[in-house]
């Protein structure tokens, strides 16, 4: 069997476009992964967006999915498309680092529920993505293995924590790959890339073999190239785990049978909060672009108030931080990662604290010490509890805008489009030295974790800055469980937009 | 400000908060670094104070977004990491043991 040669000129080909030509037989597995492989060995030493990579396991598994089809067995919905997996999802081979010094070494025993359901779907996993270290971060530049860059412009960060998976997306290495999001790390980073990307809604999707970063946050999600692959993909690994008791046992949807039927007339709230005058003008001008878009669609555009947005960074980092101090608390040199050498007389306790101070980045340290902080004994109240308040507040500005407003005469929203951060990609090391101004740039994201609900980015109508063309994300949030009808929306705003950069 | 906050909190974040947060924290953190780890935590917690804007007066805190609270099911044996994979991954290992330094005085052992 001689697989057809492949073509670096070729342009992208979508997840869903390369199983139906597997499936079709016009193009084997083999020479789908070989080209992924070949993409990665030419792109990888300049965007360092992937920190493993299994070649020959990748092979060989394709290599049995093209002989599957050959002896006319029947192939899954994924059979022979190469996907990345963010390096804090746990693989039975291969390391899982997550982009730490502390699990530089790691070896999982076992493989996480959404990559299973992935791998038997078809899907061939060609490497682990490189992120911001234990998904601490929104530029990729926390990273132990060192900063991701832009595939768009190399002088610029692709966005965090899901950084490597996103690289790998926009630059056409793969074109589907699996992020983890808590405040915004898969929607951000496709936002600064010009891709796909979606956070489902809290309990959608199994976290069994996601190391735990801040559980009542994380969910699992893709990045792609399409809002179709993005279906696809939640389609494939969505659905009650046994193994995950936050999952909602709810059946799983069907994303793609209704992913092409427009919502007639439908209702798309934007906050207030979303025209703040400081966003960047390129932002601004997209927003615009993307309600007119809706407009021309017949869509009724009202102006909805997420009155608390302004209160969600704040919540945000003690919410989080607080539960990362408890789950980061397992890594203590013991009975895996990195354990510190030892000086005569250190005890017990001087290998808990040299381990973890020398196993930990700066970001994650300073997460550990804000949340050890705001649960202390005195401060949980002032700090911890009142965000959790803030939280429920967060909630009700939601549910207020997926209900009808009798008061203003407005119907129930559809979905609430806003942005997906404030400014385009920045530079690498423009905001390093100023944790606080890292995390300001997860303000559109972080409440719609708190809130538990799906959002979609998508790349909205690219600004340029210093000559560069650079995309400018669009987020569409919708209500709990209803990733159907959000699909449906960012459906008809990709057909209408048409903004690939 | 809420009713419950006490206005008495935060104090400032000292040189010495940070080193018992750090000790609390179980980091041995360099002595050259506390006074950055100061300045970035209070910036940090400097900007949390919008929060003591809002009236959290009756509001119910929300721990967790899902709605599941307890899941019930049939306690089975299912597929168990062995002893030996488990072994495999520590740093320090002796026979079927983890090995760490001594916790008892001498002659107790670990």
């Amino acid at each position: 069997m001689t697989p057809p040669p492949s073509d670096p000129a070729a342009p992208p080909v979508t997840g869903a476009a390369l199983a139906a030509r597997i499936r079709a037989g016009e193009l084997t597995a083999v020479a789908a992964t070989q080209r992924a492989l070949a993409q990665l060995d030419a792109l990888n030493p300049a965007l360092n967006c992937f920190i493993d990579t299994f070649p020959d396991q990748s092979l060989a598994r394709a290599a049995t999915i093209d002989k599957a089809r050959a002896d006319g067995a029947p192939l899954g919905p994924l059979a022979g498309v190469p996907i990345a997996l963010k390096d804090n999802m746990c693989l039975s081979w291969g390391r899982t680092t997550c982009a730490s010094k502390m699990l530089a070494d790691y070896r999982s025993p076992y493989t996480l529920t959404a990559g299973q359901r992935l791998i038997d779907a078809g899907a061939i996993i060609v490497g682990k993505a490189n992120m911001d270290e234990f998904a601490m971060g929104s530029s990729g530049e926390s990273s132990f293995f060192g900063p991701t860059r832009n595939p768009l412009d190399h002088s610029r960060v692709p966005g965090g924590s899901s950084s490597g998976s996103a690289a790998a997306v926009a630059a056409d290495i793969v074109p589907v790959a699996l992020g983890s999001d808590t405040g915004g790390s898969i929607r951000q980073p496709a936002g600064l890339s010009g891709v796909v990307g979606m956070k489902p809604t809290y309990g959608r999707v199994s976290r069994y073999g996601l190391v735990a970063y801040a559980s009542s946050l994380d969910q699992i999600g893709p990045l792609a190239r399409t809002v179709e692959d993005c279906a696809l993909i939640l389609e494939t690994i969505c659905g009650v785990d046994p193994a995950d008791g936050t999952t909602a046992d709810l059946p799983a949807p069907s994303l793609l049978a209704t992913l092409n039927d427009p919502i007639d007339r439908p209702v798309i709230g934007v906050p207030k909060q979303a025209h703040d005058p400081h966003n960047h003008p390129g932002v601004v001008n997209a927003l615009g672009d993307a309600i007119d878009a809706f407009v021309r669609m017949g869509a009724r555009i009202v102006e909805v108030d997420l009155a608390h947005v302004a209160h969600g960074i704040a919540a945000y980092y003690l919410v989080a931080s607080a539960e990362a101090s408890s789950n980061l608390a397992r890594f203590d040199g013991v009975r895996y990662g990195h354990r510190a050498t030892l000086q005569p007389g250190d005890e017990l306790l001087d290998l808990y604290c040299k381990s973890r101070a020398e196993g930990f980045g700066p970001e994650v340290q300073r997460r550990i010490m804000l949340g050890t902080y705001a649960l202390s004994s005195g401060y949980a109240d002032a700090y911890y509890n009142t965000a959790l308040k803030v939280r429920r507040l967060i909630r009700r500005d939601y549910d207020s805008a997926f209900a009808p407003n009798d008061r203003m005469g407005t119907p129930a929203c559809d979905a609430i489009l806003m942005p997906s951060s404030p400014s385009p990609a920045f530079k690498l090391g423009e905001k390093t030295s100023d944790p606080l101004a890292m995390y300001l740039e997860d303000v559109y994201t972080v409440t719609v974790n708190l809130a538990g609900l799906p959002a979609i980015t998508l790349p909205g109508t690219p600004t340029t800055v210093d000559g560069v063309s650079l995309p400018v994300g669009m987020q569409l949030i919708g209500r709990a469980f209803d990733e159907p009808r959000l699909l449906r929306i960012a459906r008809m705003l990709e057909l209408a937009g048409g903004n690939r950069p | 400000m809420p009713a419950d906050a006490d206005p008495s909190l935060p104090g400032p974040l000292t040189d010495a908060t940070v080193r018992k947060v750090a000790s609390l924290a179980r980091l041995a953190i360099a002595d050259d670094h506390v006074a950055l780890y100061q300045h970035q935590l209070s910036d940090v917690l400097k900007y949390i104070e919008r929060l003591r804007t809002l009236d959290l007066e009756g509001v119910e805190p929300l721990t967790h977004a899902g709605d599941t609270l307890n899941r019930m099911r049939d306690d089975e044996v299912g597929p168990m990491l062995t002893n030996a994979d488990a072994i495999a991954l520590a740093p320090e290992s002796t026979g079927p043991f983890i090995k760490v330094p001594k916790v008892i005085g001498d002659g107790g052992g670990a």
